[in-house]
């Protein structure tokens, strides 16, 4: 028992560590985890999918796909998993952390830079650290595709719209002859300056210093 | 210096709280630089003929002065006006005993117009003064308007009782009847809803709580400073000092909107003091009624508490719910006016007017269901109704409400002077530092608590925003003097009137400074983005799933909810035809791809040599060769007719380098005509793109053009014969590209056709002549 415990509170140190939760938050965590994996050691794209809440959002595949992309893993591998542990669930939910008042300024970056990270990936699907016309538009598609019929057309011109505002403001006098590849991390971050994302992209009750409230019971 | 007093005189909006776009708008409709030197020559001349002025106008208020006091005092006068009108009729005298008088060819009847002519008079006079101020430059950086307005009512209080009227006084049913509620409207429908629901439990804690903090506290200090010996204050009770609290620490909106809006302070700042300014009405109207009650009773229970916090909670939410309902109301109603455009506006002031009285009547806040019901009505109203329209009731509100806080400010001079005063320097003095202390403790003590729900943590300096920004106004000056008249209301109107004028004048005129001294973040000037928009969507959903995924049901959860079931219910009953079914995301492309078009074609008159913002055009950014060749469906003869017509008229445009547009390029403006408006909007897919302005101050021309959503048509840029020749464009994915004064023949690339969107309205929808991209022969394609 004694064994045991102290090796929980081992493995959770490691994973505070890594990740930045508290124990309390990793134990909430745990128990959501167990779970959605029907208390497996994994969990697969099917166990994320079979969420009825999700059902509604448009880019839930996109979301169960971050879930289980190596590249937010911060171990410098690409590639898809088909299972992910623990581990790996804490590590995509430690994006979702918010700043905290002893962040300094240049935590902050790092933290802004994961997040634009994050987003990134989600955009960038085939990994060659350019978002294209293709994937961009895909990106729209999928936002409007819970919106009824609005057809290609409309997607395709907001993206079109989207990416000549990308490139006018990176690459603002370019010739005719020239080719935009596509929206590089470095002006990805450039155009999302203005949404401050440390603040914005965050789940509240994953805050270290907000009351943490525990992981609600779902019905999956 | 210059340009911040030249920015003032174009018709700038009341209150930064509108969006950034409407204000970056009217400040794009000013031209810089030029006028900025006509300004510098001619402002010698001009400082001596605004003083003359100054002095025909004071002399001309004096002559109303004595009029008004009829209009606004009080209704003595009706007793004893008729009488003595009646027999200066001399129209209708039938009088045939005495001799015929002539005929009178020019007659002096003043006394029949005399109450709208003063008024009308006084609005005037009050609005020539403050056109005054923005022309001598210096004077409106350093002072803000609100203390030269009272400054101005003083100056003219003053010299009409030098002469011996009876000035008049501010009329409490025309303040809060007919000179508050537009500029709350005015608040309430541009409230920045993101950013207030954000901040909604900060505002709340401090609208709610911070004021009852400060009423307690103010009150049962001056209590306790009126027990002390020897300051003759003896008589004044508990309840009548909470009474005077409750009057004295309401944070004015008005106050900080006119203060605030000439500082551009961060949005988080603004939204928290002006939030908590427009919530703590609920809690002062409980309060003073309560108190009121109270000391008229004598005794106070505990059910008489209990009572009190009910009441609140009533007042509260059954104000919001007028105004919601009303807002609905307003928002259903505009979804039949497709036919009747021009009174459109109507609706939304008459509704949202209908919402204050109405929840007047049953002494509910009327200022959170004014709120409410602007809030509530604005979405949906928007999608309804014609954008002329929409900019008249910008516009309208923003003169309401500019007109009705230079008539406060004045009035508030003026009645200072007039008012009885009963000086009392120890409750005055300490009435005015217990004001700055008990709001400096408040914010704090709050901030403490708050910052433990906070993400965003209010740091120092935000908390010395907020604590100096709370200002008090002319709404406890009118409170005041509905106090019943006893011995103490004199003395508890000067109180008042002293702490407005420590607020408004002190903290009003030194936050800037101080706000510079800071360094406090200001507000950004944000181009809406098409990037933000997508991603702050798409935030959104990616949050929400997180939330479900861990099984939270946290904010973004409900937000999402409270959306799908907008979408689903609300939408399809509040908005008419197939706009209801827009997205979001839709909705914001169109509406800025309507507005570059209106700069476009307002900037296009100006003639004005078009500043190369990006020579980004579609073809930079359109795959090569490729996935291009898609099936282009046809099109109908007479469309295909048109097409070949413009592109021939066009033709020998090519060759001119269009540096900018004029208005022969214009056939009808397609704003002007109701109809093709009405076919404008319904663009589900207006197609044209916009590179937008970003770095840059002057707008640069741009061509526009637009197509049917019906009109798919692709085009494979590989074949793209790079010749002069215009063709058609038949892209669906037309881009607005800038015109490039460095480039050659590759100009002719750059400029596309227009294609006209309805077969009928072929000639009138013409926006922009341009040529074509190069696309595969249009002949092939068409046929």
């Amino acid at each position: 028992m004694g064994a045991s415990q102290t090796r929980a509170e081992h493995q959770y140190q490691d994973l505070a560590d890594k990740t930045g939760f508290s124990f309390e938050q990793i134990k909430n965590l745990y128990q959501r985890f167990q779970q959605l994996s029907g208390n497996e050691e994994t969990i697969s794209r099917a166990n994320l999918n079979s969420i009825p809440a999700l059902a509604n959002n448009p880019i839930r595949k996109q979301i169960i796909g971050a879930f289980f992309d190596k590249r937010n893993q911060h171990q410098d591998e690409v590639g898809s998993c088909d299972q992910i542990g623990f581990e790996q669930f804490l590590m995509v939910m430690s994006h979702f952390r918010p700043p905290n008042l002893r962040t300094t300024d240049e935590e902050k970056e790092a933290m802004r830079k994961e997040k634009l990270r994050f987003l990134f990936n989600m955009h960038d699907s085939d990994n060659d650290g350019t978002i294209t016309l293709a994937e961009y538009r895909k990106v729209v598609e999928e936002l409007l595709s819970k919106s009824g019929e609005i057809g290609q057309e409309t997607a395709k011109a907001i993206a079109d719209a989207a990416m000549l505002e990308v490139a006018s403001i990176n690459v603002p006098n370019m010739g005719p002859e020239e080719f935009y590849e596509g929206i590089t991390f470095e002006h990805f971050e450039e155009i999302l300056k203005g949404l401050e994302m440390e603040s914005r992209m965050h789940i509240r009750f994953l805050d270290v210093d907000t009351s943490t409230m525990r992981c609600g019971k779902s019905q999956s | 210096a210059y340009k911040c007093a030249f920015l003032r005189c174009a018709p700038r909006p009341l209150l930064v709280l509108s969006s950034s776009s409407s204000s970056s708008d009217l400040k794009n409709e000013q031209q810089p630089s030029k006028h900025l030197n006509n300004m510098a020559e001619l402002r010698p001349a001009r400082c001596w003929r605004t003083g003359f002025f100054f002095c025909v106008w004071l002399l001309l208020f004096l002559s109303v002065a004595s009029g008004i006091r009829d209009v606004v005092s009080g209704s003595n006068e009706t007793s004893g006006g008729p009488a003595g009108d009646t027999p200066e009729d001399p129209h209708h005298q039938t009088n045939s005993t005495t001799h015929k008088k002539a005929f009178p060819v020019l007659s002096f009847n003043y006394q029949e117009v005399r109450k709208p002519f003063v008024i009308s008079l006084w609005i005037l006079l009050a609005l020539l003064m403050k056109l005054g101020f923005h022309i001598i430059p210096n004077i409106s950086n350093v002072v803000p308007e609100s203390c030269l307005l009272i400054g101005v009512g003083l100056l003219v209080g003053g010299i009409i009782k030098a002469i011996g009227e009876e000035a008049p006084v501010l009329d409490t049913k025309l303040f809060f009847h007919y000179l508050l509620p537009p500029i709350i409207l005015d608040a309430g429908y541009f409230l920045p809803i993101r950013a207030f629901m954000e901040n909604m439990g900060t505002i709340l804690v401090f609208a709610v709580v911070g004021t009852l903090w400060n009423v307690f506290f103010i009150g049962g200090m001056i209590f306790a400073v009126c027990q002390i010996e020897g300051v003759q204050l003896a008589g004044v009770d508990l309840l009548s000092c909470l009474l005077f609290g409750s009057i004295v620490s309401a944070v004015d909106p008005v106050a900080v909107l006119a203060v605030f809006e000439e500082i551009h302070i961060n949005e988080l700042l603004h939204i928290l003091v002006f939030g908590e300014s427009l919530l703590n009405d609920a809690v002062t109207v409980v309060l003073y009624h309560l108190f009121e009650e109270f000391s008229h009773a004598g005794t106070v229970t505990v059910l008489d508490g209990v009572l009190g916090v009910v009441c609140f909670f009533v007042v509260s939410l059954g104000g919001v719910m007028v105004g919601a309902i009303y807002g609905l109301l307003g928002a259903f109603t505009s979804r039949f006016t497709t036919h009747t455009r021009v009174i459109e506006p109507l609706f939304v002031f008459l509704y949202s007017y209908m919402a204050y009285l109405s929840a007047e009547v049953f002494h509910l806040s009327g200022i959170m269901s004014l709120i409410a019901c602007g809030v509530m009505m604005r979405p949906y109203v928007e999608a309804n109704v014609s954008h002329k329209s929409y900019t008249t009731i910008k516009y309208f509100l923003k003169m309401w409400s500019s007109v009705s806080e230079t008539l406060i400010f004045i009035f508030l001079g003026v009645s200072t002077v007039a008012g009885p005063h009963a000086w009392n320097w120890t409750f005055v003095i300490s009435t005015v530092i217990l004001c700055l202390v008990s709001r400096v403790l408040g914010v704090i003590g709050l901030t403490c608590i708050i910052n433990k729900f906070r993400i965003v943590k209010l740091t120092k300096k935000d908390q010395f925003i907020v604590a100096y920004g709370g200002l008090r106004g002319a709404i406890a000056f009118s409170l005041g003097f509905l106090l019943t008249d006893n011995e103490r209301k004199n003395m508890f109107l000067t109180a008042i009137i002293t702490v407005i004028f420590f607020t408004v004048f002190v903290q009003g005129m030194t936050i800037r400074p101080l706000v510079e001294l800071l360094a406090v973040k200001k507000k950004k000037e944000s181009k809406p983005s098409i990037n933000e928009e997508i991603h702050t969507q798409f935030l959104g959903h990616l949050l929400t799933g997180i939330e479900d995924i861990c099984g939270h049901y946290g904010h973004h959860h409900w937000k999402d909810k409270l959306n799908r079931f907008n979408k689903a219910y609300l939408k399809k009953w509040l908005i008419a035809g197939e706009r209801s079914t827009e997205p979001q995301l839709i909705s914001f492309y169109n509406k800025m791809e309507m507005k570059q078009a209106m700069m476009l074609v307002e900037s296009g008159s100006a003639a004005k040599l078009p500043s190369i913002l990006s020579s980004v055009s579609m073809q930079n950014i359109q795959q090569r060769g490729s996935d291009n060749r898609r099936a282009i469906p046809s099109i109908s003869k007479s469309r295909e007719q048109e097409i070949r017509k413009i592109l021939r008229s066009n033709l020998q445009k090519t060759r001119q380098r269009l540096r900018s547009y004029s208005r022969h390029d214009l056939m009808i403006d397609p704003f002007e005509d109701n109809v093709s408006e009405v076919r404008f909007r319904k663009q589900r897919m207006s197609h044209y793109l916009t590179v937008p302005a970003n770095r840059q101050e002057t707008p640069s021309v741009r061509k526009v053009c637009f197509e049917p959503e019906h009109q798919v048509f692709t085009y494979d840029n590989s074949e793209s014969p790079r010749g002069p020749r215009a063709r058609a464009d038949p892209g669906p994915l037309d881009a607005i590209s800038l015109v490039s004064e460095s480039q050659g023949p590759n100009q002719s690339r750059e400029q596309r056709a227009k294609v006209p969107e309805e077969q009928e309205e072929l000639d009138q929808l013409k926006l922009s002549r341009c040529l074509s991209d190069p696309g595969p022969n249009q002949e092939e394609d068409l046929s």
